[in-house]
């Protein structure tokens, strides 16, 4: 049986931290939003996963590495990419498939990556990064260089075969990976009581010996405080870790996804109880970090940002046609 | 002041109706708002402002039919003070960002079919509906026929082609799986040795890389390996090939992977009476078979006829022009783009037989070769990579059985040898196209 970590009492996050986490997350959303609208104008095309509502976990988690630990993830990916620090300009023009897009317009939203802020994607396939992340575990235990890789899936994908495979071969060799399962209750739109007989999903590590805690993933402080203890496991040599953060996606699950799976009161319930946003507001607020007039400064900083994004990503050209036959091979 | 502009909702959306306002004038909206219902083919869907500002003006009435993307359909006031917003420029300075989906194929005179018997009447439906009523009717003609996959039940299908079946049959007959590919293919191979008669469903045959091994070490080999004891009547389906503007690993064709493997029978059907007949053929065969069909025709109304029990045999090409100077051999959506390339070659005083494969194992060869020995020229047109491909395939056949025959040298249309870029211009360089149709055809005619 695996240790489980009791959710420990909320450490002080300092006025600091709030203010960067509000931030961060702002810019998420308002990325997002914005991408929405650019794939309503037809400018974004293909399947467009947004990850609005979801925010606190890629940022609280974050905050809890070091540079140069690696992250990698599905196709729901812009939000891990700004956390990461990517620059949006480079996120956005791949949305729109433009030549300063990060993967020079090829990848699109589904893959993009980063060598430089060690973001390795970016997958389409469901379940196939959570292998990937387990190699590129490997590779940190096979240098021994005190690197940890962070590897997120969704609730859906925690029912793929290859995560249970690299979950043994992950705790057999100690490999410093700290599993992230996004749990936003959807796979599409199949609920988690209709796709999974055991639902806590933190204990799905349980027969490899891999510890597993469950999170408020809305809660964007103790989503860092788990985050910094599951990294410090990875860390130490003692293996695999799973973090199981419960979480709630917004929207649809892409934009053609009217999600009438759900009602309506359980999404606006989720928006005005537990949004991550407001909650990290409150939290500047009531602690007298800031003030209304202050955030709207923040808020007003991040559309500038999320506005030229956009600007810049419909001004980007069109890849070069050479470009059609290159990166094949090296 | 900011246009709000009628939203595309998916990625082959092209226009809709707009069912629902859930703003008037004078109102004020916020980012996240929720302001107008909006109708595609698939879905009903909710529009969500993204800016700020009061309601000045609805350009659109409810209830509107066929609006196109990008029309404006309201106008927004914004608040004082805010940011300014992105400019957004009249549709018609836009360049269209995705490219053209194919049109309608072309619709002329419906050619005689030995297949359909004298006086039969038409009906127009979609490949969808069809595919859908194959499922129905076979369900309803035996019970050991059942549906299983991501999506298929309660979501009425990713692309909806099951819709309505689970209200029809029940949560035994149209079942829901978790994601996880490999285990429900070998689940469903499983069941088909015990004599049920699963139809699988992938939610695209891109997902499908996941169970392969199911579909051909256990589907395909399970019959001969137990000395003619095992048998597995299954079908395996779903949307093959590239849609719009999903990148490289959404967007490949893998009829020349699973036309491959003995053991096998391979799909791929262009229209509607062949998406109905061979689906319930295939759903009858004994053997395990691939079917695989094409998200971009789902939508796409044919004339299909009219008859109870509508099967189109397996195995058997279809002549969809008759022409004398030259074959273009296609399966799938490329049949479309070769029948186009057809009519304009026509124009050109170059008369195509556009052959339709249909079944690409076994495949049709006589068909091929009673072609080409007539017009002496062949053309082969996939949506797949070339090497290795179908065409390369056909071309092989012709060439051992009809090698007399030919005037030029067989010519390949296909994928560029590449994987499938998300930019809307790679995207359409690389794929084939009815003007690379078009030169391949003069470059065996010598034109
Ligand atoms: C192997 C595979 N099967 C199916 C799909 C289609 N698909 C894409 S996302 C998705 C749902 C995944 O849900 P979840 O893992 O919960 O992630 P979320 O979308 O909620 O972030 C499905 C079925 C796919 N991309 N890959
Ligand atoms: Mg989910």
């Amino acid at each position: 049986m695996g240790t489980t970590y009791a959710n420990g009492a909320h450490a002080k996050a300092t006025r600091d931290d709030l203010l960067q986490y509000y931030r961060d997350m702002l810019l998420i959303r308002r990325f997002e939003e914005r991408a929405g609208q650019l794939y309503g104008m037809g400018l974004i095309g293909g399947f467009c996963h947004l990850y609005i509502g979801q925010e606190a976990v890629v940022v609280g988690m974050q905050a809890a590495l070091k540079p140069g630990d690696q992250v990698i993830t599905a196709y729901r990916d812009h939000g891990h990419m700004l956390a990461t620090g990517m620059d949006p300009n480079a996120i956005m023009a791949e949305l729109t498939g433009r030549s300063d897009g990060c993967s020079k317009g090829k990848g699109g939203s589904m893959h993009m990556f980063s060598t430089e802020k060690a973001f390795y994607g970016g997958h389409g396939i469901v379940g196939a990064q959570v292998s990937l992340g387990t190699g590129l575990a490997f590779a940190n235990r096979y240098r021994d260089d005190a690197k940890v890789c962070v590897t997120y899936f969704g609730d859906g994908a925690a029912n793929q075969g290859q995560v249970y495979e690299s979950f043994n071969m992950a705790s057999l060799w100690k490999l410093p990976v700290v599993y992230i399962v996004e749990n936003n209750q959807y796979a599409m739109g199949t609920a988690i009581q209709r796709s999974s007989s055991e639902t806590h999903l933190h204990r799905r590590g349980i027969s490899f010996n891999i510890p597993g805690e469950e999170v408020d993933g809305m809660d964007v402080v103790a989503v860092r405080e788990a985050g910094l203890r599951a990294a410090e496991h990875a860390r130490s040599g003692k293996g695999p870790i799973l973090l199981e953060m419960k979480t709630y996606r917004y929207r649809g699950h892409s934009m053609s996804d009217p999600a009438k799976y759900r009602t309506k009161e359980e999404v606006e319930e989720m928006k005005a109880r537990h949004d991550p946003i407001e909650h990290v507001k409150k939290l500047l607020i009531d602690g007298g970090h800031a003030t209304e007039d202050s955030l709207k400064d923040i808020d007003r900083e991040i559309r500038a940002v999320v506005t030229a994004s956009a600007e810049f990503a419909q001004a980007s050209p069109e890849p070069d046609p050479r470009e059609l036959m290159t990166d094949v091979y090296l | 002041m900011t246009q709000i502009l009628m939203p595309a909702l998916s990625p082959t959306m092209e226009e809709g109706n707009l069912a629902k306002w859930l703003i008037k004038p004078g109102d004020k909206v916020e980012p996240g708002q929720v302001i107008a219902e909006i109708e595609t083919d698939k879905a009903t869907m909710e529009v969500e402002a993204v800016d700020e500002g009061v309601v000045s003006e609805l350009l659109v009435a409810e209830g509107a039919q066929g609006v196109k993307v990008n029309t404006p359909i309201a106008v927004l006031k914004g608040e004082g003070g805010t940011q300014p917003e992105m400019s957004v420029p009249p549709p018609s300075a836009r360049q269209p960002a995705r490219p053209p989906t194919p049109a309608s194929p072309p619709q002329g005179g419906r050619e005689e079919d030995p297949e359909v018997p004298a006086g039969t009447t038409f009906v127009k439906i979609t490949v969808r509906d069809a595919l859908r009523d194959a499922m129905a009717e076979e369900m309803r003609r035996d019970p050991d026929v059942f549906l299983m996959g991501e999506e298929v039940a309660q979501y009425q299908g990713a692309y909806k082609v099951s819709r309505e079946l689970l209200q029809e049959f029940g949560d035994k007959r149209v079942v829901d799986t978790p994601i996880t590919e490999h285990g429900f293919a070998g689940l469903g191979v499983g069941a088909a040795m015990a004599g049920l008669k699963p139809i699988v469903e992938f939610m695209t045959w891109n997902f499908a890389m996941q169970a392969i091994d199911q579909i051909i070490n256990s589907a395909a080999k399970t019959l001969y390996m137990s000395g003619g004891q095992i048998k597995s009547s299954i079908v395996f389906r779903g949307p093959n090939g590239a849609a719009a503007r999903v990148a490289a690993q959404h967007s490949q064709d893998y009829s020349s992977w699973y036309a491959h493997v003995p053991g096998l029978i391979v799909i791929a059907p262009y229209d509607a009476a062949d998406a109905k007949g061979l689906l319930k053929s295939a759903i009858r065969n004994p053997n395990p078979v691939v079917f695989l069909e094409h998200e971009m025709l789902y939508g796409t109304e044919f004339e299909i006829p009219d008859v109870k029990d509508w099967l189109v045999p397996i195995g058997k090409a279809k002549i969809r022009r008759p022409g004398a100077d030259v074959t273009i051999t296609a399966h799938s959506r490329m049949v479309g783009l070769a029948l186009k390339a057809a009519e304009h070659l026509a124009g050109e005083g170059i008369d195509a037989e556009v052959i339709d494969l249909r079944t690409l194992r076994p495949l049709d060869t006589a068909t091929i070769i009673g072609s080409v020995k007539k017009t002496n020229r062949l053309v082969t047109v996939e949506e797949g990579w070339g090497q290795s491909g179908v065409g390369a395939e056909v071309c092989a056949r012709v060439t051992s059985e009809a090698f007399d025959y030919l005037d030029a040298p067989p010519t390949r249309v296909h994928q560029v040898d590449a994987p499938l870029a998300y930019a809307a211009n790679l995207e359409a360089l690389a794929l084939p196209s009815v003007e690379k149709i078009v030169e391949a055809v003069k470059a065996v005619t010598y034109r």
